[in-house]
């Protein structure tokens, strides 16, 4: 009998709107990490930016993104690049209550840069994302942001679990 | 290199969480192997001798060829190269959404992975094989997998199916070109039903 491989590292509810969300002190024994966003924000719609680090996070140019999405009549391909975030999974405004999921692949080595998948879903679009971080560095801190003024509403959850290999 | 899988080193796992944890959590997602690619780079990896105990497999990779232009990986199951695989993929270049969709072939192609141009990046992929011990159906799988290169790059959804009601007991992935670089790896895992 095999031991779990998928663990919940933390669980946050936002008790009160705010417009930045970080996870810090990142435990580094596992091998991929998956973050899971359910809720609203308090306008519009939005991609989830994603800045990461080791100790702080990287507020340089040293993302970039590739996405496809769907509209229900068409799909559509974009990237991003040398920006100061990558753009995963997708988020709107209430009612329309919305579920990303991000992967952070092989989130703690110090070799290889730092390729992450997301996925998400709104009540306008459906959306897949591949997004890098040219770094080599750990991570083991995460900081989501929003579009201009957006703010994460109160209600909305963020779990991150850990996915260990053998 | 093909990972067999060895029941007695699961036993060995899990005495040594018994011992470190006083309440070892028997979840219902496990690591069954993984390959990590060293420095002379493979041709091919495999997971042989796969339990037949879960309800879905997962395959978690990240990827690079070393020598040449990004390029896609090919799974095949049960040692099974005839032509009963069937893929479909729905694609963004960063600059136009595609799709394609191929019947008859000898594999799937469930991954992308990154050229060697892309000097540090890797592709990735998640891979879910579904039912696979099931042998009322044909075996399907769906995956998630990209790469981005700062300016270059593709993010894809695939699904496939082979076309067999055999259990799936192994699987074999091979690049269409070229290889599978130093630090690749190969994560599979068994989700319980």
């Amino acid at each position: 009998m095999a031991v779990s491989a998928y663990e919940v590292i933390s669980t946050q509810t936002l008790g009160s709107a705010a417009a930045t969300v970080t996870l810090s002190s990142i435990s580094q024994t596992y091998t991929d990490l998956v973050l899971i966003v359910n809720g609203v924000i308090n306008s519009g719609e939005s991609g989830i930016f994603c800045q990461v680090g080791n100790g702080s996070v990287d507020t340089g140019t040293n993302y970039s993104t590739t996405y496809i999405l769907g509209d229900g009549s068409n799909a559509v391909s974009g990237r991003e690049t040398s920006a100061t975030n990558t753009f995963l999974g997708r988020i709107q405004a209430d009612p329309y209550n919305s579920t990303s999921i991000i992967h952070y692949m092989n989130y703690a080595n110090t070799t290889t840069y730092k390729t992450f998948l997301g996925k998400g879903s709104d009540a306008t679009y459906a959306i897949q994302q591949v997004g890098l971080w040219r770094s080599t560095s750990a991570i083991n801190t995460i900081k989501l942001s929003l579009v201009s003024t957006f703010t994460f509403s109160a209600g909305t959850t963020f779990t991150l679990y850990g996915i260990k290999a053998a | 290199m093909t990972l067999r899988y060895d029941t007695r080193s699961r036993v060995s796992t899990y005495t040594q969480s018994w011992v470190s944890n006083a309440d070892p959590d028997f979840g219902a997602y496990e690591s069954i192997g993984t390959i990590t690619v060293g420095s002379g780079g493979l041709s091919s990896v495999g997971f042989s001798g796969i339990p037949q105990t879960y309800k879905h497999l997962q395959l978690r990779i990240m990827d690079r060829n070393p020598s040449g232009e990004y390029i896609s990986l090919r799974m095949t199951f049960n040692g099974d190269s005839s032509a009963v695989y069937t893929s479909h993929e729905l694609y963004g270049s960063g600059a136009a959404a595609g799709g394609t969709g191929t019947i008859d072939l000898t594999y799937l192609t469930p991954f992308l992975i990154a050229p060697a141009s892309a000097t540090g990046v890797f592709g990735v992929g998640i891979c879910d094989i579904l039912d696979y011990t099931n042998t009322n159906k044909f075996k399907t799988m769906r995956s998630l997998t990209g790469y981005d290169a700062n300016g270059s790059g593709y993010v894809e959804l695939a699904s496939g199916v082979w076309r067999d009601t055999t259990a799936v007991s192994s699987f074999t992935i091979v690049p269409n070109a070229g290889t599978m670089g130093q630090y690749s790896q190969f994560a599979l895992y068994g989700i319980k039903g």
